[in-house]
């Protein structure tokens, strides 16, 4: 009698085998790193997949210059623990030369696009992998796991390839590129399941700290350059933890006591949010923010 | 570790149906009484069915993720939901049932190792049913739901529902399934009768609620018993001491002398020791070890990702395949094949397009159909090309041999893609053989 393999395992395997059809059939593939707790488990998968040899792609990082210190410090150990090669995409550049204007919302989540396509074209990057889940949003729950983007990034979910088996067809013209989710079929539980059975450090801030918080929307922002707290909106100390890494300014905190990993783990299996609702304002902008946003050549 | 979930298996799951069976509100029905839906998604549901005008949210609305599909109110591409309950993780491919069902159903039956297929009570089995139920055992999905929904529509009628169960077994038959591959399921989406709580109106059915079957079927599919394939991926060689500063170095032995094959168990079980052969050179060896990053493995079955070590320095590479030694694939460079037609654009006559097959992709030239199957009368008929959505049986004939098993057999290397060169496009999902041999000439 065979066992089955452990749903983490099965999931483990399967990112691993995602990470090699790539290696095997992309000639310069490169991983978005963020610093987030997603793509840490991407980064961590790959050095699984490649041991003991060392990963044979470099990082990316999409800037947005609204970032927590906590986790820029936390990306650079990783990077230098690991001797990859980090690119830095900054948006703040694009502020200053012109190339892109502030939002008047103050979000910069949507304006990391265009740096992410440029540094696309000038390293003529032929994969891009992201730490997209399906179970995250539901124009994300219609993503291939390998998906082919246009000369101009953009996705077409009516044109996407058929993706049958495990067999991932990334056949791609000069110009074109194919994004890459190899952590497509875990859910935000089996992330934190995996980062306890594993091991895996994260940045301190996804554990309960205090911070001084304001109000807005019905989130707990931090109080950061990005603007806030505004008139009417008071700074309270508070005991928060973030579910979600993004641009400091529409990535909210919830409160938590969660200090530990299995306390972290109690909290996701009670929780009556999802992440993306409890935490991140850019993708309340609409009902289809996150397609819109994946359309123009969005991660 | 108090809070640790203890170690649970995966389903992979597909859902198929006609338009109106309720395949959406199933759907968002098992998501909602598994408390897998979560309350600000609730909250959309419920703002955006107001806005339509309903008067109970519309639990479709869960799951038709794209805008054309919310303002069209239909369900355009395969997607995927998560659940879980503490028995089992649960993923779904919900495949729509209309446009391109042959695509959709195609997509979510490749990986599923169970299929529910709707039919609605007042309907029965109709044409639909027929050609979904013929994709799924041509796919070979090892276990199949018939889900008889809506039955508050007809009163929970006894008589009703059985008919239609004998109806459905004949087909299943037919179509090659064992009678214990088969459970019928009496249910209503809409009101929740027999999806994850027994129904007090069917007190005729003793048989598992829908999510009790799901988490009760045995998940090792006919994989794990077949002889081993471990199509090569990726060659992995540190080339130097100082490589690999992200491992625990001293669990490799000496660096510069490693030399591994990273690959994804297709089939089988893999040992330390076990023979082997690498095809299609076809010379044979010996596992030396059975490697991962955690350290060594005693024995890998169907699934897991490795790397093996071989005693002998052999020539190997991206598309080879280690096989063992004592039940081979058939190295062959003219494949007998099923091929569903994925394509926007019909086959055409002698057409070079390229086959990928488990790690290789090759060139390959694509016979005139000798069949194709009418999947109404579920006979054979005379066909001249192949259109989106036909299923027909070709003889291709590849510019590499390759080790190919009977997709009846082993299906992981007994599939592939047919690939448009040009666009890149993928046209159509071959089967080596003949899957559906039980269907004759009509």
């Amino acid at each position: 009698m065979t066992l089955a393999l452990d749903a983490l395992d099965a999931l483990e395997s399967e990112s691993i085998h995602i990470f090699r059809e790539v290696a095997g059939e992309f000639d310069r593939p490169v991983i978005l790193f963020s610093g987030g707790k997603d793509s840490t488990l991407l980064v961590h998968l790959a050095v699984k997949a490649f041991a003991p040899a060392p990963v044979p792609f470099p990082l990316l990082h999409v800037d947005t210059g609204h970032n927590f210190d906590e986790v820029i410090d936390f990306r650079d150990s990783i990077v230098e623990r690991l001797g990859l090669r980090l690119e830095v995409a900054k948006v703040q550049d694009y502020l200053d030369d012109g190339r892109l204007v502030e939002r008047a919302d103050g979000t910069r989540n949507p304006l990391q696009t265009q740096p992410l396509l440029d540094a696309i074209v000038e390293n003529r990057y032929d994969a891009v992998f992201g730490g997209g889940r399906r179970d995250e949003e539901r124009a994300r729950a219609k993503e291939r796991i390998m998906s082919l983007r246009d000369a101009f990034g953009r996705w077409d979910p009516r044109k996407q390839r058929p993706e049958l088996w495990d067999l991932y067809n990334g056949r791609h013209a000069p110009g074109e590129h194919v994004r890459v989710f190899p952590i497509s079929n875990w859910t935000e539980l089996d992330v934190w399941r995996y980062i306890q059975r594993e091991q895996i450090e994260l940045p301190s801030i996804y554990y309960s700290h205090e911070r001084e918080v304001y109000q807005r929307d019905g989130m707990w922002l931090a109080e950061g350059p990005w603007g806030g707290p505004r008139g009417g909106e008071t700074l309270r100390r508070l005991s928060v933890r973030y579910r979600t890494v993004g641009d400091g300014s529409c990535t909210g905190a919830v409160e938590s006591t969660a200090t530990t990993l299995d306390e972290i783990i109690a909290e996701v299996t009670a929780s009556r949010l999802t992440e993306r609702g409890a935490t991140r304002a850019d993708d309340r902008l609409s009902e289809a923010a996150m397609e819109d946003r994946k359309r123009e050549g969005y991660f | 570790m108090s809070s640790a979930t203890p170690p649970r298996d995966l389903l992979r799951f597909a859902t198929a149906g006609s338009v109106d069976d309720g395949k959406s509100t199933l759907v968002g029905r098992l998501l909602y009484d598994t408390k897998s839906v979560l309350a600000d998604q609730i909250e959309a549901v419920q703002r955006a069915s107001v806005d339509k005008g309903l008067s109970t949210p519309d639990l479709s609305l869960l799951v038709d993720g794209l805008r054309a599909e919310r303002e069209q109110g239909i369900t355009i591409d395969v997607a995927y939901r998560y659940f879980s309950t503490p028995a089992r993780e649960f993923v779904l491919a919900d495949t729509p049932g209309h446009v391109q069902y042959t695509r959709n159903t195609v997509t979510g039956a490749s990986t599923a190792e169970l299929a529910v297929l709707l039919v609605d009570a007042r309907h029965g089995v109709v044409e639909q049913t027929r050609r979904h139920a013929t994709v799924l055992a041509l796919l070979r999905v090892p276990r199949l739901v018939l889900a008889i929904n809506k039955i508050d529509l007809v009163e929970f009628d006894e008589g009703l529902l059985r008919a239609i169960e004998k109806d459905f077994a004949g087909l299943a038959r037919s179509l090659g399934f064992a009678d214990d591959a088969v459970q019928t399921i009496p249910l209503s989406a809409l009101e929740g009768d027999n999806v994850v709580e027994r129904s007090a109106k069917t007190p005729w059915y003793e048989g598992p609620t829908l999510l009790g079957h799901l988490e009760s079927v045995p998940v090792v599919g006919p994989e794990a018993a077949a002889p081993f394939r471990l199509p090569v991926q990726y060659v992995i060689r540190p080339r130097s001491s100082t490589d690999g500063r992200s491992a625990d170095a001293s669990r490799w032995g000496p660096l510069h002398d490693y030399r591994g094959y990273a690959g994804r168990v297709a089939s089988g079980t893999v040992r330390p020791g076990d023979p082997v052969t690498v095809l299609p050179e076809g010379r044979s060896t010996t596992v030396t070890h059975v490697d991962t990053a955690d350290g060594p493995l005693d024995s890998a079955g169907a699934g897991r990702s490795i790397t093996v070590r071989l005693a002998d320095d052999i020539d190997l590479s991206r598309g080879d395949v280690i096989v063992a030694t004592d039940s081979q694939p058939t190295v062959t460079s003219e494949i007998e094949a099923t091929l569903c037609w994925l394509g926007d654009t019909p086959l055409r006559p002698n057409a070079r397009l390229l086959l990928k097959h488990g790690t290789r992709t090759t060139q390959v030239l694509v016979g005139v159909p000798q069949a194709r199957i009418d999947t109404e009368t579920l006979t054979e008929v005379d066909a001249e090309t192949l259109a989106l959505n036909d299923i027909g049986r070709v003889t291709l004939r590849t510019a590499d041999p390759l080790p190919v098993d009977d997709y009846a057999d082993i299906r992981a290397t007994g599939s592939f893609l047919l690939i448009d060169p040009p666009s890149g496009n993928t046209l159509a999902a071959g089967l080596v053989g003949n899957p559906l041999s039980i269907i004759t000439r009509g």
